[in-house]
């Protein structure tokens, strides 16, 4: 009997699929193309204390097998997000990971506060956001910030608590150290790479807020790189993303050392990527005999 | 469930500089699809990852067809533009709301690109209204493209900036030119054109119903890439951006800041 379970800080999933925050929204839009029971879990939109309006637009551009994005994390605040979002998504056989966005500390703090009581599986603190000027990646570019941050948040959260690391830093496994010492339970990377792109008919920025993140396959050899960098660094489980968009791409991270991954940009390109990952990861076992989807993990080299 | 398909396509033709006229076999989109909804193109270059937003210009059920008219400003317009008989491209939808028809006198305002839209909305209204009330107004830089059609469903005045033919300056213009009286408005072209339609409609008070333009990635209202102001607060994130994709195109002039 083949295992495509994996566990995640004490959470099993039934594959090490997921979706990466930001792309997939809290699920509506893209459980009308499919049954998101078919993921190992759903990773929503990252949500704040109160709403966030955003960024002006344009808000994204295409460039070279990617894009860049400064959507600013605009999101409905956590009121509605507990109201309307969790409900939604309990009606599928998915686990449910709740990225949390704040400006400071006390809002980080806030919001996980208001997720303890919440059927949510565990949550993704987003300290990487390269589109917000409060917050966001000023607690991901400073070790000592990240590992303050992740101690304050592990206080007050009820679930296991997943750090989002930056790739916009020197050392990756300097911030993965200092998540690990701050107590975080899982680590996720990575987020994405600050681009710009210039419109040079009209001599302007392709995105209103000049720097975007970059996603897509472009950044998927940098994000393998990182991902085999963190998990030899830490002995937490690892969560791999950067440019997924075949099963090919999702059993590299795992064997870099991802005991999980996220499709993210892969979803605008085909609504059903991800589901088509998680199909493809079963294949890919089925013809290499792999019976456990665990050896894979880290067995590079 | 939706679900995205490959279309066939039935054959394409270069109607102006840069302006291609696109048939597509999709039968299942065709039985659904109104005027004003768009559909979202996937490039067969995986490099080019985000699909392509393209307006619906005319919809023909009964044989399962799409036509769709754009003009080529990119790569991946450019790879579509190149699209033959009997080839094949991915397309999801009808996407977004479409037109509200309403009975009375109507402008049908196209700029630009954003005229293919009025060509399906004439014929849907065609269908409720005497050609009479139908006054199309297509405002063109200097070109003139779909115009046959547009005279088939209305009484179609034109505009262009170089005054090559009809009123020379903007659509608003040649409203004013032929002293024409409406109850409602359906708009789509630049974003200037709408900011002087929906002031023209507030003055008159005349419902008008402008469809928007902006960068997408999704297409169907998960990313939050499309949004634009909304007067009211938005029923996704209770701020006040509405989704160009999913709440709109179209939307109530008042509805929107321009």
């Amino acid at each position: 009997m083949k295992n495509t379970k994996v566990t995640l800080a004490g959470v099993e999933l039934k594959n090490p699929v997921m979706t990466a925050s930001g792309t997939f929204g809290s699920g509506a839009e893209y459980s009308e193309f499919y049954d998101l029971g078919a993921l190992g879990a759903v990773v929503t939109k990252g949500v704040a204390n109160v709403p966030w309006p955003g960024n002006p637009t344009p808000r994204i551009a295409e460039t070279a097998s990617g894009m860049l994005n400064a959507i600013g994390l605009q999101n409905p605040g956590i009121d509605v997000f507990i109201e309307r979002d969790i409900p939604y998504l309990k009606r599928f056989d998915t686990k449910i990971i709740v990225n949390v966005c704040g400006k400071t500390v006390g809002d980080y703090c806030q919001v996980v506060e208001r997720l303890a009581s919440e059927p949510v599986d565990l949550l993704e603190i987003n300290v990487s956001c390269p589109n917000v000027k409060e917050g966001g990646i000023a607690f991901g570019q400073s070790p000592h910030a990240l590992e303050e941050i992740t101690k304050e948040v592990k206080k007050h959260a009820k679930q296991p608590i997943i750090m989002k690391l930056s790739p916009n830093v020197t050392d990756i496994t300097e911030m993965a150290r200092a998540a690990e010492s701050g107590g975080a339970d899982a680590l996720s990377l990575i987020n994405t790479l600050t681009g710009m792109k210039i419109d040079i008919y009209k001599r302007s920025f392709a995105l209103a807020n000049r720097t975007g993140g970059l996603s897509g396959p472009a950044i998927k050899p940098v994000a393998v790189r990182m991902v085999y960098q963190t998990a030899q660094a830490v002995k937490l489980p690892v969560i791999g993303m950067g440019g997924i968009c075949t099963a090919e791409d999702a059993i590299e991270f795992i064997l870099a050392g991802a005991s999980a991954v996220s499709v993210g940009t892969a979803n605008f390109a085909d609504p059903y990527a991800a589901k088509k990952v998680a199909e493809g990861i079963e294949a890919y076992m089925d013809q290499q005999g792999v019976e456990d989807i665990r050896d894979l993990i880290g067995a590079v080299g | 469930m939706k679900s995205r398909e490959y279309a066939k396509v039935i054959r394409q033709e270069k109607i102006a500089p840069d302006v291609y006229s696109l048939w597509i076999e999709a039968p299942q989109i065709a039985a659904e699809a109104k005027a004003g909804q768009f559909l979202s193109l996937y490039s067969a270059d995986k490099s080019r990852m985000l699909p392509r937003p393209i307006s619906i210009c005319e919809i023909d059920p009964d044989r399962g067809y799409i036509r769709l008219v754009y003009r080529v400003v990119g790569a991946g317009t450019e790879e579509f533009s190149g699209l033959c008989e009997g080839g094949r491209i991915q397309v999801l939808g009808p996407l977004g709301n479409g037109f509200p028809l309403k009975e009375g006198k109507a402008f049908l305002i196209g700029g630009g690109i954003g005229i293919p839209p009025m060509v399906q909305t004439a014929k849907e209204l065609s269908a409720i209204e005497d050609r009479s009330s139908i006054q199309i107004i297509a405002g063109y830089r200097s070109e003139q493209f779909l115009a046959e059609e547009l005279k088939h469903y209305g009484e179609l005045y034109i505009a262009t900036e170089d005054g090559c033919a009809g009123t020379k300056g903007t659509v608003l213009d040649a409203i004013r030119e032929h002293a024409l009286e409406a109850d409602v408005i359906y708009a789509c072209g630049p974003k200037p054109m709408l900011r002087a339609v929906k002031a023209y409609a507030g003055e008159k008070g005349i419902e008008c119903w402008i469809s928007m333009e902006e960068r997408m990635a999704c297409g169907i209202g998960a990313c939050l890439a499309c949004t634009c102001q909304s007067t009211e607060v938005d029923n996704h994130t209770h701020v006040k951006n509405k989704r160009v994709c999913k709440d709109g195109p179209v939307f109530l002039s008042t509805e929107v800041e321009l």
